[in-house]
């Protein structure tokens, strides 16, 4: 393999996981504030994307109102989903929680399936589909835009966490729910205000990668779990640790794909990523079984 | 007296009533009743099976709006030899566990005569064995060959879109033809793309083809660059992708993006407007095999499909404003066409299984059968029956279909 070649391979790599570790976001949030798996995350991504297809293509909103509208609509899909369906369960043990949350999903994604109907479509590209050449690999600009998009959603949050009140409360609660609530923190408020965040991203997500990804009803499946992953792999601790969960996730498919040898050929690509799920769930039990103990 | 002719009013009366019942249990009406029959006459069942939702839905949709602008002008004109047709459809939602037991209560609940669809290869292949206990003729809308062959074990089933073999044929000889020898493929992981994988690296060497690198994808894949770069790193002077429109449009846009100059040929699977819109500029330049339909206006008035193209796309295109008529589409209208030409050729008043039995010995039976997707001709060693000359080449110039004269 070339020089040129394996920079190729890191940069394919490197695109698919900031759109994993994007959507490993927002499953890291919701989960740190509810300890919900939240398996409804990828049909935001979808509503992103078909959301910003239809007002930049169909109602011919210039491309960035029609964007942030997109961002807009899913955030409040996401406020009612906790509303609607994980509120008023308040009494529901997390696992059943969890399991309304894939409710949820395939409700959002049958009504997304009769609103745009069933094929694929693409959003306009941010800034055109001639690809752009680095060192000797070629990126596409909207590749660019996405990983652009998961280096700033990322900070972003980073500081919002760190320096916010809201984002302090956020953490508080995160850590000790019921302490954080004798100190004034509301969990009810600071899940809303995660579930809306994790929409928001979710919509970003899906509203920047669509026009490189193609974009249709069924998406949230695959980019779910792929984000699931990338959560996972980061341990479901920071957001931060999540997007390293995406881009390693996404590099070793990448590059499982330029082995081309045994097991590690395209045909075992999704199984890898799964494999490397599994191990590094295996030497993280230990920690998580004792951390479970100390509390 | 007045006894007697009492008891023999009685009697005649019995006879009467005895007669009538036989009759109506008999099921047979010809001669029985003098009003118009068409209203009367049983109504003749017929099962579709099509993925409107999932993975296919962009196939499936096409084909039960197609199968409904049938039935509906098929009884309007009186239905078959009088009997009404009656579509019972349900939605495989391209999930080949769901399918069937969907064809299971096709046959058990809803005693359908004869099944079409499914539209995916992997729900039609899920099916086989039920249709085959069950004893019922199904047309399947599916790519995959593996449906009809070996057609010793497939009594009970036929299809009617290209097989995969057909349209590597096509392609390969295209290939050879302007001196094109090395190939590298990628195809999907599901079971369509896998049947054109195999027929590919199996053919190829007929045609002096060599395969130097076979990558493949999941279709809910997002990028497939990984896989192009590999190729790239190759000799090959063509790729070859087998896959549905929404990864073959990606392909085409990673290659772009890659800035590889090599020709892309697609399989029929991306004969669909979808494809192009979605690819954009990089759809320009794809080269692929699929029925006439789609480049209906450069088919010759010569062409035996003519009439029947012609027909069909106005038909789809007056009832579905703003839809444009697909090859998909034309498959269900092969096999409900088919169904509908057995039907017409039965005897009347048969149960049930021998109607089921002889609706499958007429559709093995169809000779010239000039349908979309090319002309037929079934037999008991060929139930596919697809004639030579069915396909077309397409080139896609300036984000249209345009027919390649070779």
């Amino acid at each position: 393999m070339s020089a040129d070649q394996f920079l190729q391979y890191l940069v394919s790599g490197v695109t698919q996981g900031s759109i994993y570790g994007l959507i490993g976001l927002g499953f890291t949030i919701i989960y740190a504030v509810t300890k919900i798996i939240n398996f409804a995350q990828g049909e935001f991504v979808m509503l992103g994307g078909l959301l910003s297809f239809t007002l930049a293509h169909s109602a011919g909103l210039p491309l960035a109102p029609a964007l942030i509208v997109a961002v807009i609509i899913a955030s409040l899909i996401g406020a009612f989903m906790y509303l609607l369906a994980i509120r008023t369960a308040k009494s529901a043990s997390v696992v059943s929680l969890i399991i309304i949350t894939i409710g949820a999903a395939i409700f959002i994604r049958g009504i997304a399936g009769e609103l745009w109907g069933v094929d694929a479509v693409r959003p306009p590209y941010f800034s055109g589909s001639t690809s752009l050449s680095f060192l000797g690999a070629y990126i596409h600009p909207q590749a660019l835009w996405i990983i652009g998009t998961t280096v700033v959603v990322t900070i972003i949050l980073h500081l919002f966490l760190t320096y916010t009140m809201v984002g302090k409360a956020l953490k508080a609660c995160a850590i000790n729910p019921v302490a954080s609530s004798m100190v004034g923190v509301n969990p009810k408020i600071m899940a809303l205000i995660a579930f809306v965040m994790a929409a928001a991203i979710g919509g970003i997500g899906g509203v920047v990668m669509a026009p490189f990804t193609l974009t249709a009803y069924n998406v949230g499946v695959m980019l779910g779990l792929k984000g699931f992953v990338a959560a996972a792999i980061g341990g479901f601790k920071s957001p931060l640790a999540a997007v390293f969960g995406g881009l390693l996730l996404g590099i070793v498919e990448s590059l499982a794909v330029a082995a081309n040898w045994g097991p590690f050929t395209s045909a075992y690509k999704d199984a890898i990523a799964l494999i490397v799920l599994m191990l590094i769930l295996l030497v993280r039990s230990g920690k998580l079984a004792e951390e479970e103990r100390t509390g | 007296m007045r006894n007697y002719l009492k008891y023999a009013v009685v009697l005649t009366l019995l006879a009467a009533l005895l007669a009538l019942g036989g009759i109506s249990c008999s099921g047979s009406e010809e001669g029985a009743t003098p009003t118009p029959a068409a209203t009367e006459k049983p109504a003749y069942k017929v099962g579709a099976l099509f993925s409107i939702t999932g993975a296919n839905s962009n196939l499936g949709l096409p084909e039960k709006e197609t199968v409904d602008m049938m039935v509906e002008k098929i009884n309007a004109a009186g239905g078959v030899n009088g009997h009404p047709l009656e579509l019972i459809f349900y939605d495989t939602e391209t999930d080949p566990a769901k399918c069937a037991t969907l064809a299971t209560r096709l046959i058990e609940q809803d005693n359908v005569l004869a099944i079409i669809g499914p539209t995916g290869s992997p729900e039609s292949l899920a099916i086989i064995e039920t249709v085959t206990t069950a004893k019922i003729p199904l047309i399947s809308c599916a790519a995959n060959i593996g449906i009809v062959t070996p057609v010793s074990e497939r009594y009970w089933v036929f299809k009617t879109p290209q097989a995969d073999k057909e349209v590597a044929a096509e392609i390969l000889r295209y290939m050879q033809a302007k001196g094109i020898t090395k190939v590298a493929i990628i195809t999907d992981t599901n079971a369509f793309g896998a049947g054109g994988r195999t027929v590919l690296k199996r053919d190829a060497v007929n045609y002096g083809i060599t395969i130097v690198d076979d990558q493949t994808f999941a279709s809910e894949d997002t990028s497939m660059q990984s896989q192009l770069t590999h190729i790239k790193g190759t000799d090959a002077q063509a790729v070859i992708c087998w896959s549905t429109d929404k990864p073959a449009a990606i392909v085409a846009q990673d290659m772009k993006t890659l800035q590889m100059t090599i020709p892309l040929f697609c399989s029929h699977g991306i004969a669909n407007a979808a494809f192009i819109t979605n690819a954009g500029a990089a759809a320009n330049g794809v080269i692929f095999p699929a029925g006439k339909l789609l480049v209906v206006n450069e088919v010759p008035a010569t062409d035996p499909q003519k009439d029947v193209l012609t027909q069909y796309k106005a038909d789809y295109e007056t009832k579905y404003a703003g839809k444009k008529a697909s090859t998909f589409g034309g498959h269900a209208y092969d096999s409900l066409s088919m169904v509908v030409i057995a039907l017409g050729k039965i005897q009347e008043g048969l149960t049930t299984a021998a109607t089921r039995q002889a609706v499958r010995d007429q559709v093995e039976k169809i000779q010239n059968f000039v349908g979309i997707s090319g002309v037929f001709t079934m037999s008991a060693t060929d139930h596919l029956g697809m004639q030579p000359g069915s396909l077309a080449l397409i080139k896609i110039v300036d984000g249209k279909w345009t027919w390649l004269q070779q």
